[in-house]
């Protein structure tokens, strides 16, 4: 197939993906939330619920988009966007499997940082345009926030690429080839902190995509809906999209850097198109096991303080990612071998 | 002429599209009345730059741009603007009669200055310096040929930091309840 289908045909997956995802998303969180609050959760509209995304997208669509009075019409409508666009940019260098992929760009990591980085810019205009107290407060408390938690996880990913020497996403995966314990997060040898830097960044991702324990931009109890308040029907739906989209980035981001990515936990690997389902299959095992972890997580636990939230960045998350980052270059100087 | 189905006439034609939003972006910058208006403009010229930057063969330093650029700079801005009035009354500055000319002429002047430049300056064809963007020759030039720019600009950061240590160790009290 030429390559410009291929990747347009990519793109019609990704979009595809990143809807449906979101849309199925809800759909468990509301299953996970009653579960673990023992009530059943959806259930009325098709065989377990399973169609209530549907019904819940068709009436988000037919509601009125209209402007609040006092918004600023731009930004308010431009600010969805800014959330949702970047993190479609941001799959197409997402290897799902070796050959499923749509660029293998050599610098994939940094591509996913830079666009990802967009989406703080469109919370706040978006809060800010909103011309709503409530708002403007959730937009201020989410850029401290991931100004915060973007430093330790930056500096984790450095340690990462430090180990792998590259930051094309499909080689530092298949430099985890073989048994599991090849995985980054068992590699002792490579940095004694591993599991530490595994459990820093998946922190940090989960605050950098505001979800619980650190959702203080939406924090309904208190904000009404956040930096969301004032969106009507779709312009809700997007942000909402956007940020399922950016859960899966982030778990997709610490599959691919610790947990091997598509390799299976034995070393065998099909060829040809059988090869491509096997990838698929052990990439989307662990995503998703993460994203049940993150649903799992916020009906867990109560959200935090703010204070809490910037001294947990401040003085855990990143003094331990120094650390960690000193640690693995010494490892790396002493023992170059390995 | 280049026709326009082709890869040449297509990546011209994105070319075009990105100087343009460089364009608009810094036409919004300085134009708009209000300010956080002006950091959009501001951010979605930083987007063009990027794409010029990728345009010269540094996809690096064109990431780095969206990274820094429009995700930290940008936002840093757009903080320091919300402590501000949202919606100024009146104009943000007098201006005076000679603003508008003596602005144009600066303009003139500077963009005569750096067109002779680039036109007097012998480059070099892009074939033999197809690495120069790369993330080793990046990280090699900034440790030998510009090591100093670069100690120079930690210094910079360091001074910074210490200098935000300090305003806000003063600025913190017990008086207003818990802290």
């Amino acid at each position: 197939m030429p390559e410009p289908f291929r990747v347009i045909l990519f793109i019609v997956f990704v979009m595809a993906f990143a809807g449906l995802n979101a849309a199925y998303l809800v759909w468990c969180e509301r299953k996970g939330a009653g579960h673990i609050q023992r009530r059943i959760g959806p259930k009325e509209v098709g065989p377990y619920g399973l169609l209530q995304p549907i019904a819940d997208g068709i009436k988000l669509m037919t509601k009125q988009l209209f402007l609040p009075k006092g918004v600023d019409p731009v930004l308010f409508m431009v600010a969805p966007l800014m959330v949702m666009v970047p993190a479609i940019m941001s799959f197409m260098v997402i290897p799902f499997s070796e050959t499923f992929v749509a660029r293998e760009v050599n610098i994939g990591l940094l591509m996913i940082f830079a666009f990802a980085s967009v989406n703080v810019l469109g919370l706040l205009l978006g809060g800010w345009g909103s011309a709503n107290k409530y708002a403007v407060i959730a937009a201020a408390r989410c850029v401290s926030q991931n100004i915060a938690y973007e430093i330790p996880m930056l500096i984790t990913t450095i340690t990462m690429v430090m180990v792998t020497n590259t930051m094309n996403l499909n080689e530092m995966i298949r430099s985890q080839s073989g048994w599991f314990f090849h995985w980054h997060i068992f590699r002792l040898d490579m940095s004694l902190m591993m599991p530490v830097a595994f459990l820093i960044f998946f922190i940090c991702s989960l605050a950098e995509t505001n979800r619980a324990p650190f959702d203080m931009a939406e924090a309904e109890s208190e904000l009404v809906a956040g930096a969301y308040t004032e969106y009507p029907g779709m312009g809700f739906g997007v942000f909402f999209m956007g940020e399922y989209a950016n859960i899966v980035i982030g778990c997709a981001l610490t599959t691919i850097l610790f947990l091997g990515g598509w390799q299976a936990p034995i070393p065998f690997n099909p060829a040809g198109f059988l090869g491509v389902i096997w990838g698929l299959f052990w990439f989307f095992l662990k995503l998703y096991a993460l994203i049940f972890t993150v649903i799992w997580i916020r009906w867990t636990y109560p959200r935090t303080q703010f204070y809490e939230l910037l001294n947990l960045s401040w003085k855990v998350l990143i003094p331990f990612s120094l650390f960690n980052l000193i640690l693995t270059a010494l490892q790396i100087k002493i023992f170059p071998w390995l | 002429m280049v026709p326009l189905f082709s890869a040449e006439g297509l990546s011209s034609l994105i070319f075009i599209f990105i100087v343009m939003t460089t364009v608009l972006g810094a036409v919004i910058a300085t134009h708009s009345e209000r300010l956080i208006r002006a950091v959009t403009g501001l951010a979605i010229c930083f987007i063009g730059v990027a794409g010029l930057y990728y345009y010269l063969h540094s996809p690096f330093v064109a990431l780095m741009e969206m990274l820094i650029y429009v995700g930290a700079v940008c936002v840093t801005i757009v903080f320091a603007v919300m402590l501000a009035d949202p919606n100024p009354t009146g104009g943000v500055l007098k201006k005076s009669i000679f603003t508008g000319p003596l602005s144009f002429g600066l303009g003139i002047m500077l963009f005569w200055g750096l067109s002779a430049l680039a036109g007097k300056t012998a480059w070099v064809a892009p074939a033999g310096r197809v690495n120069d963007g790369s993330l080793e020759e990046v990280g090699r030039a900034l440790l030998t040929n510009y090591s100093m720019a670069f100690e120079l600009i930690s210094l910079v950061l360091l001074l910074a930091i210490i200098g935000a240590l300090v305003l806000a160790r003063g600025g913190r009290t017990r008086a207003g309840g818990e802290s």
